[in-house]
């Protein structure tokens, strides 16, 4: 039967209680000024023109009739391609409090609909579940009562770094420095690492803004603070400035970028802090990074070495290798071979059930200076909505097993386990942190987290904002696109930076002082934790309470 | 808090004075316990020769006390003496003691034809399975130390009242060095395991305040599956393992045992002659950090002393006295106990970077300091 044409509602068409945000926008007050069409990433919202049917009705003459009226006013568009995401970049620039996004407390039904041209949901972010998180439940309970003057939070000295790369047990460490043998390097860090988000992912002003801040937390603050910087390489000046020494430099399977970095070797005034080899990521394992084209800027291309407005998909894995034993041996050694030895040299995997055998095939590996194990409420910059979501490992229980194999082995001091993946997804980020560090981290990295507290990026676990992956930040953190990074200043997110990092060193403080601990990071000490949930208690070796 | 009080000097000397010394120090502890490690040991009945392993410990019941003499025996070891207390048993609050013991053994003479490091592996292994065999029988049989010259006493009361109940002022036991503390058990539960001072191959330590940093230290200590580093029903067992692990596996000397478990810190490492090696040293001993507040004191097979504090320093502890005796003490009353006729003005309060040693020869005390250059060739 043929459709009736007459009625203008197809399969897909939407109302505004079909979409996940709604606008509401008050005639009243708005200007007219435009500031919130200009500025919406998403051009969901448009100047309408309406008119509007006024009765008129003539008493003395028993007459009846119409006047009209037009005026204008903003309308929402309904299409998926248009959907509001909620960013709320429009009240922001709002001078007369006129419009805001509400959240749409109907079931939506983008849903359905979001996989047009056959195309799955792409987008950043991370797994988009609400409420604590396991870490978030975990509480430190191990208060040092009895025997103890309470330690002060606010004058006591603490010691709060934590060591990067391999250490040898003590015997074999004795046994080089007397036959002068190779001392596998090592650096002595904050727990807190800014984690890999790649110059390209995030904008040169975000990243320079982050950079900016690492350098100050570093020589003013005292913090020892260090950032990766993720696939895609890293500016050649900095490759040859002393702020190297504040880097990790990540080489994951596109090898994006490193032909300049290793172009910029001789003439590197210090080593960078490490060298992290990227074979997975927690928020989308089994693929490699996906920046697209819109973010491929000519800045871009050239740190990459590649063409300008190109797709850049990076292989899922390090193809040109023959498995993953091998390669991970192969490029732990090339790489510390190409850094001389004296720089730590790290794999990134995604947390996995299999994550124990890559731990022990490093044990075994004398060039392997770490493990960094990334969770499944990891973020990310593009990646299928069903990988985000539904693929990989909470980062907790994976971390805890693989430090009780190491414990079991004697080795949990010779290859210090990173952890990553949800690290304050509520904001909790010290709490998250310390709870992983009791369950046997040496540290954790925070990416999420960073740009949320450094740079207000919008994103949510309600798919608020979410759309890193097309190059539209409204905030200018993962765009490539000048006219939106330049809204965001880097002096600013260098101060938010060192601001972040002086309030994470004092809850540290406020948390390890009532437990007694105050000369070296509790590492493993899960006889200070306990949460309220049994089989969680159970699976995690440590206290259920109630 | 726990109350410590160590005595050494050149002639033998009753346990009972340092008991006596722990009365002065009375208010810090409940009362829940008493540990004496006794060395240099002097006995008025027995002529005895150091070279003789002493095993100590309790029998609960009469058939431990025969399962133990012929578990002996099948191991090859010649009772040389017993001594028997005059115990006043009404004293004791436990009344499960069937029999305090401190028996002198002549080693298997096969035994002894070995190396000193098979002798010595081979008395802890003969302690822990005499240890197994108590807790496989319903902790029937409780074992201290087995070692030359080592005799170690525990008990549950109040310190004094035990030093009476088993008689300690008549004399007929004396050492030269006498190691004592009044536990008071907070942590976990009571149990004579869990009183200091703690012993593993001639190596004792003893220690007050709480070792916060206990787990991850024995989660490494157990790693290294040497079948002495076992129990920790305190957490202050560790301190002991430790320094037996820096003294015996390592062979570091005793120096190192504070680079170890309290490290400097960044600034005064870079500043250290030998910051290289020590650099090195924390990061690979990085597990056995200590995060007191704590003093350890100890002593070693030689008759050496010592004393060390945490990096909090959190604890007080004095040492004092003058050539020929020396005390140290958690409190100042309890130096002033054990050795009176000493000058009081040179007594010795050390920071968190000494380590406080007293030589065998008892003449002077060594104050040595972290910063001082490290004494080991290697970190040259």
């Amino acid at each position: 039967m043929v459709s009736a044409r007459s009625v203008s509602v197809g399969p897909g068409s939407l109302s505004y209680t079909d979409l996940p945000w709604i606008i509401q926008h008050r005639e009243d007050r708005c200007t007219l000024c435009g500031h919130c069409t200009a500025v919406c990433p998403k051009e969901a919202i448009y100047l309408a023109y309406r008119r509007q049917r006024i009765p008129k009705l003539d008493v003395l003459k028993k007459k009846r009739g119409n006047e009209y009226r037009t005026f204008v006013g903003i309308r929402q568009k309904k299409n998926m391609a248009n959907a509001c995401i909620g960013c709320s970049m429009c009240s922001m620039v709002c001078p007369n409090e006129a419009i805001q996004p509400v959240p749409n407390t109907n079931e939506h039904r983008t849903l359905f609909f979001n996989n047009q041209k056959g195309e799955p949901n792409k987008r950043g972010g991370r797994r988009n579940v609400v409420g604590p998180t396991l870490l978030d439940r975990i509480m430190f309970n191990r208060i040092s009562m009895l025997t103890d003057p309470a330690l002060e939070a606010g004058r006591h000295e603490f010691n709060l770094t934590t060591t990067l790369g391999r250490t040898l047990d003590p015997a074999e460490f004795l046994k080089r420095t007397r036959e002068g043998g190779w001392i596998p390097p090592t650096r002595e860090i904050f727990p807190f690492i800014i984690g890999s988000m790649s110059f390209g992912a995030l904008s040169p002003n975000m990243w320079l803004g982050l950079l900016q801040g690492v350098a100050y937390c570093n020589e003013v603050l005292g913090i020892p603070v260090v950032m990766c910087t993720g696939e895609g390489g890293c500016p050649p000046w900095v490759l040859k400035s002393p702020y190297l020494k504040y880097i990790v430099l990540q080489i994951a399977s596109g090898y994006f970028g490193w032909d300049e970095i290793i172009r910029a070797i001789p003439d590197m005034q210090c080593d960078p802090a490490a060298i992290e080899i990227k074979y997975g990521q927690g928020a989308k394992p089994g693929d490699g990074g996906l920046l697209m084209w819109f973010k491929v800027s000519k800045l871009i291309a050239r740190l990459r070495g590649v063409p300008e407005g190109v797709d850049l998909p990076s292989p899922p894995v390090h193809q040109t290798l023959y498995s993953i034993e091998e390669s991970v041996m192969k490029m732990i050694q090339t790489l510390s071979t190409a850094f001389s030895h004296k720089v730590p040299i790290y794999p990134k995997i995604s947390a996995s059930t299999s994550a124990k055998s890559v731990l022990n095939n490093l044990v075994r590996n004398p060039y392997a200076g770490g493990l960094l194990i990334d969770g499944i409420d990891g973020g990310t910059g593009a990646a299928y909505n069903v990988s985000m979501d539904a693929t990989g490992h909470p980062i907790a229980s994976n971390v805890r097993e693989c430090y009780l194999d190491l414990v079991a082995q004697g080795k949990q001091n010779e290859i210090p386990i990173y952890a990553a993946g949800g690290v304050g997804k509520n904001g909790n980020v010290t709490q998250n942190g310390m709870a992983l560090i009791m369950l046997g981290a040496s540290g954790v990295h925070i990416g999420k987290y960073m740009m949320q507290s450094v740079a207000g990026c919008l994103g949510n676990e309600k798919n608020r904002c979410n759309v890193c992956n097309v190059g539209i930040c409204p905030k200018g953190i993962t765009s490539q696109n000048p006219k939106l990074y330049r809204r965001l200043d880097p002096d600013l997110v260098a101060e938010r930076v060192g601001e972040v990092f002086m309030s994470i060193r004092t809850e540290m403080k406020k948390i390890m002082a009532p437990l007694g601990r105050s000369q070296s990071l509790p590492v493993g000490m899960s006889d200070a934790l306990g949460i309220g949930d049994q089989a969680a208690a159970d699976r995690l070796n440590i206290k259920y309470v109630c | 808090m726990c109350r410590l009080a160590l005595k050494t000097a050149s002639d033998a000397f009753s346990p009972y004075e340092v008991l006596q010394g722990m009365e002065a120090m009375q208010e810090g502890y409940d009362g829940s316990g008493l540990g004496l490690l006794l060395r240099g040991l002097h006995f008025e009945d027995f002529k005895y020769n150091s070279k003789y392993p002493i095993l100590s410990g309790i029998a609960h019941s009469e058939e431990a006390w025969h399962r133990l003499t012929s578990f002996m025996e099948k191991r090859g070891f010649e009772l040389k003496y017993d001594h028997e207390f005059e115990t006043r048993p009404e004293l004791i609050e436990a009344k499960d003691r069937y029999r305090y013991f401190l028996r002198a053994y002549k080693i298997p003479s096969a035994l002894s034809a070995t190396s000193q490091d098979e002798i010595e592996t081979e008395l802890m292994l003969t302690r822990l399975a005499l240890r197994k065999n108590g807790e496989d029988h319903g902790n029937d049989l409780t074992c201290f130390s087995f070692w030359p010259d080592v005799a170690t006493i525990k008990e549950v009361g109040w310190p004094l009242e035990i030093g009476d109940a088993l008689n300690l002022s008549d004399n007929r036991i004396k050492s030269r060095v006498c190691m004592a503390q009044g536990r008071q058990n907070t942590n976990y539960g009571i149990n004579l395991y869990a009183c200091h001072p703690f012993f593993i191959q001639g190596i004792a330590t003893m220690t007050n305040g709480e070792n916060t940093a206990f787990v991850p230290i024995r989660d490494w200590l157990l790693g290294k599956h040497f079948p002495g580093y076992t129990g920790y029903q305190s957490d202050s067992e560790t301190f002991t393992h430790i320094l037996h692990y820096t003294l015996k596996h390592l062979k570091l000397p005793l120096q190192a045992y504070k680079h170890i478990i309290t490290p400097l810190r960044g600034v005064e490492l870079a500043n250290h002659p030998q910051s290289k090696f020590l650099t090195g040293l924390r990061d690979s001993c990085r597990r056995l950090i200590i995060d007191g507040p704590n003093a350890v004191i100890g002593t070693l097979p030689d008759e050496t002393c010592m004393l060390v504090m945490d990096q909090k320093k959190l604890r007080p502890a004095t040492v004092g006295g003058r050539p020929g005796a020396w005390a140290i003490a958690s409190e100042m009353c309890g130096v002033d106990a054990m050795v009176p006729d000493r000058d009081p003005s040179l007594d010795f309060q050390p920071m968190r970077e000494h380590t406080i040693i007293v030589p065998p020869e008892r003449k002077e005390l060594t104050i040595w300091s972290q910063h001082d250059p490290y004494p080991l060739d290697q970190a040259a």
